[in-house]
């Protein structure tokens, strides 16, 4: 049996005694925080490097979402960096010897009114400048990719062939063992609980958990919706709040839905994962704000009618099983990223917009090469929490759910 | 133990694959089931969650206080029969 192991064991430290001290503690073990870890690690090994999660691995929204993998989005800051995000998925499986399951099928943007196609043909019209194979189809085009689904009320539809999806478990996981292979300090089950600060509350200078605590310079907050939580701990009041988002999958089915489908007047998304599952989700306005992971009824009840309206083939398809996780949303749709003015060492990569996931793997990279050379990409200015402060906020439309 | 003792009917899931998810650190039930996609299946680990606890217990991973997040619904029910919910829930409010 051990012969069949080739990977070397993961340590997933719950039983290790937590480090004293180190030069780094990402607070949050999902996919951008140990995207940030695996980063900094293969580029300054020297580094102590500890990841910290408040339960187990996949227990939040990395482990909760649809696993959809596009480049095609609305404004140009999106588009460069998920262009080289979906290229970073291909090679994935690969570079960290695990199958992730990708996928690319394309995603399919459908628009049912003129104004949603007019819309749709700008961003498409940006996205081949920079190179995408993005095109705009009519109905009957839409229908040969997609047989199924019923496109009587469309009017137009953007297709990129190159966009996917991936199962984002083995995702989360290929990551864990890489950063450990490169002696990054994983604990699962333990939370942060108060971070100290000296210089007056001016800088950084330990985390504290339920499992003991760790001096150190530098905070990395990759805690998705729980950031304002973690934040807080500091008395800085990050904009950003949780919303709670709807999913489900279905019994599997043999392989025949390409790409994913996406409605972003509806909000509904559906793909057919490499399982057979289609999973997908569906915007949901009435849902209070705060961190809730609870299912209901309702939103399978709201999602199936819009799908089945979508693709009535699939009304006798059954439902097998719905979760929830928690977006982290931000006032003007663009993540906050990059050290906050006010405390040194405090570093945010949160406020993803339910798009961390597939944001994570050219995220994580950049992350880690601005900590380390202290010189960023442009989007560390950009997407910086300062923008709340002086009001250059940005501007997303193409967000699902 | 042997390879072939199935512990989850629906996803495959062998007495094998739970104690090699124990030896690489998934050591407590909601981390097994995700590495393992027992529980995942038609029956959504009604059969064999019981089992699957105890071997992890047995492989030297962690005694479960609860069993996995319950997953509605309780039975597989067609699309059409929630979108017929749907419509009855707008024309009576």
């Amino acid at each position: 049996m051990t012969a069949r192991r080739a990977q070397p064991p993961l340590a997933l430290t719950t039983v290790a005694a937590l480090p004293d001290a180190a030069d780094v503690v990402v607070v949050g073990g999902g996919i951008m925080g140990l995207a940030t870890a695996y980063h900094l690690a293969r580029l300054d090994p020297a580094r102590r490097i500890v990841v910290l999660d408040k339960t187990y691995l996949c227990g939040g929204a990395s482990g909760r979402n649809g696993g959809g993998v596009r480049a095609q989005w609305s404004s140009e800051t999106n588009i460069r960096l998920m262009k080289e995000s979906v290229r970073l998925c291909a090679e994935f499986a690969t570079e960290m010897r695990i199958n992730v399951w990708f996928r690319q099928g394309g995603y399919l943007f459908v628009a049912r009114t003129e104004s949603r196609a007019r819309e749709l043909a700008a961003s498409v019209e940006l996205q081949r400048a920079h190179g995408l194979r993005t095109r705009m189809i009519g109905p009957s085009d839409a229908k040969k990719l997609v047989p199924e689904l019923d496109t009587r009320t469309l009017v137009a539809a953007s297709f990129n062939p190159d966009d996917g999806v991936v199962f984002p478990w083995p995702f989360v996981w290929g990551y864990a063992r890489a950063c450990e292979q490169h002696g990054v300090a994983l604990h699962t089950f333990t939370e942060v609980t108060a971070l100290e600060t000296d210089g007056g509350g001016k800088r950084i200078a330990a985390v504290v958990t339920n499992r003991g605590t760790i001096r150190t310079p530098l905070v990395v907050n990759a805690t998705g919706a729980w950031s304002p939580e973690i934040a807080r701990l500091v008395d800085i009041a990050l904009p950003n709040h949780p919303h709670r988002h709807e999913i489900c999958s279905t019994e599997p089915l043999k392989p025949f839905l390409r790409p994913l489908v996406a409605d972003l007047a509806s909000g509904l998304y559906f793909s057919q994962s490499m399982r057979g599952e289609i999973v997908g989700g569906i915007s949901n306005e009435n849902v209070p704000d705060g961190l809730d992971q609870r299912s209901s009824i309702d939103f399978l009840g709201l999602y199936a009618s819009a799908l089945v309206e979508a693709m009535p083939v699939l009304g006798a398809v059954r439902v097998l099983r719905q979760w929830a996780g928690c977006y982290d949303i931000t006032p003007d749709g663009s993540p906050i990223v990059g050290f906050i003015d006010e405390l040194d060492g405090f570093y945010q990569l949160c406020g993803f917009m339910g798009h961390g996931f597939m944001m994570a793997p050219i995220m994580g990279k950049l992350a880690a090469e601005h900590l380390v050379s202290g010189k960023g990409d442009p989007v560390f200015d950009k997407w910086n929490f300062r923008r709340f402060r002086t009001g250059e906020l940005v501007h997303e439309t193409m967000i699902l759910g | 133990m042997s390879d072939k003792v199935i512990l989850c009917r629906c996803e495959d899931v062998s007495a094998h694959d739970v104690e090699e998810a124990v030896a690489r650190g998934y050591r407590d039930l909601e981390s097994v089931k995700r590495f393992t996609g027992f529980g995942t299946g038609w029956c959504q680990g009604k059969q064999c969650v019981a089992l699957c606890a105890r071997l992890i217990v047995a492989a030297g991973g962690e005694i479960p206080t609860a069993p996995i997040t319950p997953r509605p619904p309780f039975h597989p029910v067609p699309l059409a029969h929630l979108a017929g919910l749907h419509r009855r829930q707008k024309d009576e409010p």
